[in-house]
């Protein structure tokens, strides 16, 4: 059967940045970035932020970046620490990259509820 | 000990090919592709090169006895065959910094592809790649902000940028063009571009474009709650009517502008660069006219050598083709010229069309642009081949969505993200991009009327210029 389409209507959202277009990812799947952040040799590294300042260059860290780490476990908890310590802000995970001085990788995890 | 003036004319090789020199680290060295006259020989072809690219003259002239001409003289040092190629041969020549003014590209190319060009010896001369010093390196001003720069300014990390031109190219009022600005970005593209035709043409004045544009990115920044731009074109006849226009920009609180640096010329290239790094603009640089210089096989000058020379001079991103798209470009040469755009150091590799060892030192990246017949099918490909430090540009591919360019960007995104989010999960982007892009389109009903559209479009075309491999 030919393919026929009729036109919709695209609804503007508001998104976050980097994997903003995806649906929230499974628990499986965010493993598989911690660890391709890790395997890159970037530190890891939590932010969060209150809805209201999203757009704003500085999110606060959540304690420092976790240089060296290379345990996925860890970032994981630490991950899900913040989130219960700040519910009502985004929570984003960060791969550091202090040879570029830059984010090789930045996407939100949790959103605030 | 002083030399005595013989008139007359001196065969060029007694002179200028030097098969003992060993470069210097602060000699600019050359590489060109020769064609000469048919019973010429090589050498003679390729010492005339080095002359007239330097000091020489065709007869010897009483006042070279008044300088030191050893000194200054560029020497040819090597001759190779080209593989596969019985009537051609690259000459390797090493110029003195002194030839060169400090931070001029222009005084550079002047010198290096100026009258030796049209010289009777040469049926064909190619310039095929420049190996520049650190010395001069330190004298240019580069990229006016940088890549690490730029990722802070509009907020992007991870992942390729994603861009795309506003057709019609030619011939929407102000008003009209902002929306379709508005269209692109608030659907989820991170910039608009102007096309590089449009400059201030009767049907759209630029202080007109840059107001509506202007409003069209403030509204989708606040819609979508992310950083947005548009390419505004400042390229226009003279450099007063570039500041002019740059100012204005400024003025409005855009992020970046941009510059045809092929047309406009490097010296104008050069000087909005070195505004928009006073000013804090970012510059996306186009390359019209480069397939008139860069894409016979045998004369002209390599888009590698035009790359290395828009670093620089300065430019934040630049056009680098596509390889999947329907303009020329093959892969090994397309990865080559982009290493020299973004990396520190990139080592000689003639499997990618790098003749020379080059150290770019401190000077900061500059995105590679792929742009041009590209559509989402190709998303996986792109990602691979540019990695993430790249802007993606859809045309055609964003605006001619079945809803039109909202949907059409939403598309992109979605499929831009899915790779990316694949390949850092291990997995193989381009053997497995059906099924990447297939899920995604499960969540995604503009990625799916997308991928339906244009699923037979291809641009199989061989290239016309090729690496020189056997």
């Amino acid at each position: 059967m030919p393919f026929k389409s009729t036109v919709g209507d695209y609804q503007t959202v508001a998104t976050l940045e980097t994997f903003g277009f995806l649906p929230p990812m499974s628990q499986d799947e965010i493993y598989d970035q911690i660890a391709y952040i890790i395997a890159q040799g970037w530190s890891p590294l939590v932010e969060h932020v209150h809805p209201s300042r999203s757009m704003s260059t500085y999110w606060s860290y959540w304690k420092l970046p976790f240089f060296g780490e290379k345990d996925l476990g860890v970032i994981v908890s630490e991950l899900e620490a913040c989130h219960r310590a700040y519910p009502d802000h985004h929570v984003r995970l960060v791969g550091y990259d202090a040879y570029t001085q830059s984010q090789g990788s930045c996407f939100v995890v949790f959103e605030a509820r | 000990m002083s030399k005595k003036y013989d008139a007359g004319v001196k065969e060029y090789r007694d002179t200028y090919w030097t098969p003992d020199y060993i470069p210097l680290d602060t000699d600019l060295l050359a590489c060109f592709k020769v064609t000469g006259q048919e019973g010429v020989p090589k050498e003679e072809v390729a010492a005339a090169v080095a002359a007239e690219s330097s000091t020489g003259t065709w007869s010897t002239v009483w006042s070279e006895l008044l300088t030191d001409l050893e000194f200054y003289k560029g020497r040819c040092y090597r001759i190779e065959d080209v593989p596969g190629d019985k009537e051609s041969f690259y000459a390797f020549i090493a110029y003195p910094l002194d030839l060169f003014e400090e931070g001029s590209i222009t005084n550079v190319l002047t010198s290096l592809v100026g009258n030796v060009f049209g010289f009777k010896a040469l049926r064909h001369l190619r310039l095929e790649d420049i190996r520049f010093p650190m010395a001069f390196i330190k004298t240019c001003p580069g990229p006016p902000n940088g890549i690490c720069v730029e990722r802070d300014r509009m907020n992007k990390y991870g992942r390729p940028l994603l861009g795309c031109t506003i057709k019609p190219k030619l011939g929407l009022s102000g008003k009209n063009y902002g929306r379709v600005v508005y269209e692109c970005l608030r659907g989820g593209l991170d910039f608009t571009k102007d096309d590089e035709n449009i400059n201030s043409q009767p049907f759209q004045r630029w202080q007109n474009r840059f107001e509506f544009v202007a409003e069209a990115v403030q509204l989708s920044q606040e819609e979508t709650g992310e950083k947005k731009g548009h390419y505004l074109n400042c390229t226009a006849a003279t450099p007063e009517e570039m500041y002019e226009r740059a100012e204005f920009a400024k003025e409005l609180g855009q992020p970046i502008i941009m510059h045809d640096y092929i047309t406009g010329g490097f010296t104008a290239n050069t000087g909005l660069s070195k505004w928009c790094r006073k000013n804090g603009m970012l510059l996306h640089i186009h390359r019209a006219m480069h397939a008139v210089i860069d894409r016979h096989p045998k004369h002209g000058i390599h888009f590698r050598v035009l790359a290395k020379c828009l670093r620089l001079s300065g430019g934040d991103q630049l056009h680098t083709g596509t390889v999947v798209g329907k303009l020329e470009g093959d892969r090994q040469t397309t990865l080559g010229f982009i290493d020299q755009l973004r990396e520190s150091f990139v080592p000689e590799d003639r499997s990618r069309g790098n003749f020379f060892d080059q150290d770019w030192g401190s000077m900061p990246g500059v995105f590679a642009v792929a742009s041009g017949g590209i559509h989402v099918w190709h998303m996986p490909a792109l990602v691979a081949i540019f990695g993430d430090d790249s802007v993606l540009q859809f045309g055609g591919g964003t605006h001619g969505h079945p809803w039109g360019s909202a949907a059409g960007a939403a598309a992109n995104r979605v499929a831009l993200e899915a790779c990316v989010k694949a390949r850092n999960a291990g997995r193989e982007i381009e053997k497995e991009s059906r099924d990447i892009l297939l899920e995604a389109a499960k969540h995604s009903p503009e990625l799916a009327i997308a991928l339906e559209t244009w699923k037979e479009i291809k641009f199989e075309f061989d290239t016309v210029d090729k690496l020189d491999v056997n």
